[in-house]
């Protein structure tokens, strides 16, 4: 993990609650469908309206899909809890209370890769507000109007401990977060659309103490990359407060990704007495077996944190790498498929030694990095078995590591074959068998004597130029280590 | 015409199945009387009988029924009594309602009440008071004071009301009529426009038991709509009981006592009563029942908790009224509530929030439920040795209209003797056992959760054996 720009003297701490709305087919406390992009207000009923008389009932799917994050995330799962009311009046809240839980939530405890889970809570979203005029806000708008059509939608609250000590784990936590939702299929975690919102508490204190120092509260980070940037931004800005002598002072920042401003939000839109307390509308929830054992049955069989363990721990690859393709799932699906064409392709070919999985495992950043970093190898020209051939024909020595790059160039382009593009283009490994190569050897020692002199010498710096030469004159097709031993063979015996 | 509505609903239905009596002629008799109230019970009344055939097949006969005002009636007014609401007509039907209404009972009208039914004389409503029909110069009782006055005047054969804290019992007994609130959870509160919801529960007001068992029997059940109602076990019988044999009847020392400040004539109405019970083959001991006389202190805690969380939906910005607040939000959000809500409302509202709030809350609400768990204990021990707990419905009668309004607290003290059983959730029955002074007065049976046939068997031998008669305000 690479440190933050800021000072040394500071670490930050650094803790996420994260809103993800759950990709149940009705909303939390009523029938009407979700929905996304409908014209406003017609998934509406009395319930979601807040019309009087209306009652709440739990959506069952909404607590089957609690139970499961739960699960996946290592919770408690409480036998019984309770929803509460949140108090406040807001036009995009109807009821004037929010039900949610409070101190009785669905799930206690738990960890996610190398930070740990403080809770998991059931609650419903509000409506949407959209406002004319200039301030964008609902104070000095022209007019307001309300889209109910997304309240009442079932949200899970997550909230971390402050496990976290930079906007680089940060990111790259949330991103183990959405890869394990999407896995376990309970929510659409599009960021952008809003159907997983984070907001993040930063502290920060001097390196090595264990205090606590004053938190912020973050909101409106709608990316893994303005999560980063504003939680950077946010620690810059409170090391500057202290190392000037200043305080910190607890309050919820605005973070505005165009400006990459933090604003204070109004007070008054934030200090608050929820006056919560148990919702007389609902009874406790409870969580019998018969629930509990129907949420492991819909458990996937390996969830990203379990995959990277086993990407590291069992495939030997490089931890980077390991957590890369299991939080970026279409990564590790498309090595995975990889590593079986290369188990049944005879992986052993020219009996070479078997292609190490940590081996294969470098070709893919070498594709993604040619697909675009966003993009699914899957979805590319290059099928994983033919990326597991060039692999597999790189290992055995025949082809060279650079012509490999260019074939797999070739590959993005137009798909194919591997070893069909090697042959059409000539691109074959020269090796030392081959008398060719020591022809070009001896011209690359007749056309630096002065470096050869000093490789003679024993100065093995010297060899670079040489080694050069051989490569340019084989359009890269020798294996430079081949080229290099070579080389001292002639000139040190 | 005048002979029809000398029935009750039960004798009303009969007729009607035995093709006696057309329903449609029995709807416009009441409908008549109804739209010619004099007591201000009403806040809407039918314009026509329903297109819906007669009702002669159906189990409630197509005798029309009264509904307090909070019920939820699609396209027709719902104003829970208050200005807030006026003119409000909701896109659907209670769950109750709409129950009775399949079951033969068609929308007679809607009756006036306490705003958001809070209060017991009926003079908080926001489309001004309902008389009672025994004296006009007195309340109904309330919250449910039109539903009540409306039948005992015989305006509607029979009226839906709700009881949170007495605000069913309390104005049958003002009036000299049948009162029940069931258990919690028996009847669905889905469209009941709600005051505290943890107590809140639809129940009939009738002219006598048979009609009470009668209406309950097509109110209850589980509504997928209502998580907090629940399956009856069984069906409501037609009480048929003639005599108290072998029942143990409780009279609580704890609230039959000094404190309970019962009126002399009252208290002699229930001596009597008790001695009829005798009569009829009832055990009477005093019991106890050592927390109830802090149920009151207890439910104005709870209950205006629930409601300033209840009512904070009326902001003015979906529906009811809403005064412009110059483009700020909190500005609109203020007027309109202040413009509104009556002063009892906005009194329970302040009461509830502050009573939540950080700091507070273990002190008030937190404690106010400790002791509603330990009432509801007091009453199992009791219901060990006793079948019903027995006491005056109020501790007075009717009293004079503006006689109590400056005074909150001697207001909320007329539900001293019913606030116990709404916080332990069992049912209770009012029924009429005579005149004070020419006032009505209400006997007040309480059994176990679910005990609603029992009860209704015992209130229907002692009712006949008082005989109580409730004719002469419908004259």
């Amino acid at each position: 993990m690479s440190t933050t720009s800021t000072s040394t003297a500071y670490e930050p701490v650094i803790g996420l609650e994260i809103h993800v709305q759950l990709d149940t087919r009705t909303k939390m406390f009523c029938g009407c469908r979700l929905s996304f992009n409908d014209p406003p207000n017609i998934h509406t009923c009395p319930t979601c309206l807040g019309l009087p008389g209306a009652l709440p009932v739990v959506n069952e799917r909404a607590i089957h899909f609690g139970i499961m994050i739960g699960l996946a995330l290592g919770c408690d799962i409480a036998e019984r809890s309770l929803f509460h009311r949140k108090n406040y009046f807001y036009p995009d809240l109807p009821k004037g209370y929010q039900i949610s839980q409070y101190d009785v939530p669905l799930c206690r405890g738990g960890r996610l890769g190398d930070v740990r889970i403080h809770r998991v809570h059931l609650e419903e979203d509000a409506a949407k507000l959209n406002h004319l005029g200039t301030s964008g806000r609902i104070h000095g708008s022209d007019r307001s109007w309300v889209d109910f059509n997304r309240g009442g939608t079932p949200l899970v609250e997550i909230v971390t401990e402050p496990d976290i000590s930079s906007p680089e784990q940060a990111r790259e936590w949330l991103i183990l977060l959405r890869t394990t939702l999407q896995q376990l299929g309970v929510s659409d975690v599009d960021m952008s659309q809003g159907s997983l919102r984070c907001d993040a508490n930063v502290s920060i204190r001097p390196a090595g103490s264990t205090r606590l120092g004053t938190k912020t509260e973050l909101k409106n980070m709608n990316s893994f990359a303005f999560l980063e940037r504003g939680v950077r931004a946010e620690i810059e800005r409170q090391t500057h407060l202290l190392e000037q002598g200043e305080a910190v002072v607890q309050e919820t920042l605005h973070f505005d990704p165009v400006s990459g401003g933090l604003t204070p939000l109004r007070s008054k839109e934030e200090a608050h007495d929820y006056r919560y307390f148990p919702e007389p509308d609902l009874v406790p929830l409870v969580v019998g077996e018969e629930m509990m054992t129907a949420a492991r049955a819909d458990m996937p069989v390996e969830l990203p944190a379990e995959r990277a363990v086993r990407f590291e721990r069992e495939l030997g690859l490089h931890a980077d790498t390991a957590r890369l393709f299991a939080f970026r799932a279409e990564l590790g699906d498309y090595f995975e498929r990889a590593l079986n064409a290369a188990g049944a392709d005879g992986s052993r070919g020219n009996g070479g030694a078997a292609l190490e999985p940590a081996e294969l495992s470098n070709w893919i950043p070498q594709l993604v990095e040619r697909i675009g970093s966003d993009a699914d190898p899957a979805t590319s020209n290059v099928t994983p078995e033919s990326l597991a051939a060039l692999a597999t024909m790189v290992k055995a020595k025949e082809v060279s590591r650079d012509a490999a790059r260019e074939v797999l160039t070739l590959l993005v382009n137009e798909g194919g074959d591997p070893r069909a593009i090697v042959e059409r283009e000539g691109l074959g490994a020269i090796t030392a068998e081959d008398n060719g190569l020591a022809e070009i050897v001896d011209k690359a020692i007749a056309s630096d004597p002065a470096a050869a002199e000093q490789v003679r010498a024993g100065n093995m710096k010297a060899i670079g130029p040489l080694v050069g030469y051989v490569m340019r004159e084989t359009k890269g097709r020798a294996d430079g280590g081949e080229i290099t031993r070579l080389i001292r063979e002639r000139l040190q015996g | 015409m005048s002979g029809l509505i000398d029935l009750t609903a039960a004798q009303a239905a009969e007729r009607i199945r035995a093709g006696k009596v057309a329903a449609a002629d029995l709807f416009e008799a009441y409908r008549a009387r109804a739209a010619s109230d004099q007591l201000n019970a009403f806040t809407w009344v039918a314009e026509a009988a329903p297109q819906t055939g007669d009702g002669a097949n159906a189990p409630l006969g197509g005798v029309p029924v009264a509904v307090k005002d909070l019920f939820c009636t699609e396209g027709v007014p719902s104003q829970s009594g208050s200005k807030i609401l006026e003119g409000y007509r909701p896109p659907y039907t209670a769950t109750v309602v709409a129950k009775l209404r399949d079951a033969g009972a068609p929308l007679l009208g809607k009756t006036n009440q306490d705003e958001f039914a809070m209060g017991s004389s009926n003079e908080n409503s926001g489309f001004g008071p309902v008389f009672n029909p025994w004296d006009r110069s007195r309340v109904p009782g309330g919250s449910s004071g039109g539903s009540a006055a409306a039948v005992a005047a015989g305006l509607a054969p029979w009226a839906v009301g709700t009881d949170t804290g007495g605000s069913i019992r309390q104005p049958a007994a003002l009036c000299g009529i049948v009162g029940l609130k069931p258990t919690y959870g028996a009847c669905s509160r889905y469209g009941m426009i709600a005051f505290a919801s943890s107590l809140d529960q639809a129940g009939p007001l009738t002219r006598d038991v048979t009609d009470a068992a009668l209406m309950l029997r097509h109110m209850v059940g589980h509504d997928r709509r209502d998580s907090t109602s629940l399956d009856y076990p069984g069906e409501i019988e037609v009480p048929r009981a003639e005599d108290l044999k072998g029942l143990r009847l409780g009279v609580p020392e704890d609230l039959t006592g000094a404190e309970g400040g019962i009126e002399p004539g009252v208290r002699e109405s229930f001596e009597a009563t008790l001695a009829v019970a005798e009569r009829l083959g009832a055990s009477i001991e005093t019991c106890r029942l050592p927390h109830a006389p802090h149920a009151l202190s207890a439910y104005y805690l709870i209950a205006p908790a629930e409601a300033s969380a209840n009512l904070a939906r009326f902001d003015g910005v979906r529906y009811g009224l809403r005064v412009d607040g110059d483009k700020d939000l909190v500005t609109m959000y203020s007027r309109t509530r202040e413009v509104g809500f009556g002063a009892e409302v906005k009194r329970r509202i302040m009461l509830g929030t502050y009573a939540l709030s950080s700091g507070y809350y273990d002190a008030y609400y937190g404690t106010a439920q400790k002791v509603r768990t330990k009432i509801t204990e007091d009453f199992k021990t009791a219901f060990e040795r006793f079948d019903f707990i027995v006491t005056p419905t109020s501790p007075c009668t009717a009293f004079e209209l503006g006689a109590k309004t400056d005074d909150p607290l001697a207001m909320y003290l007329n539900d001293f003797l019913a606030v116990p059983m709404s916080l332990a959730g069992i049912p209770a029955i009012s029924i009429p056992s005579g005149l004070s002074d020419g006032l009505p007065v209400g006997f007040q049976l309480a059994g176990p959760a679910f005990s609603e046939s029992r009860l209704l068997d015992a209130a229907h031998a002692l009712e006949r054996a008082i005989g109580f008669d409730g004719s002469k305000p419908r004259q």
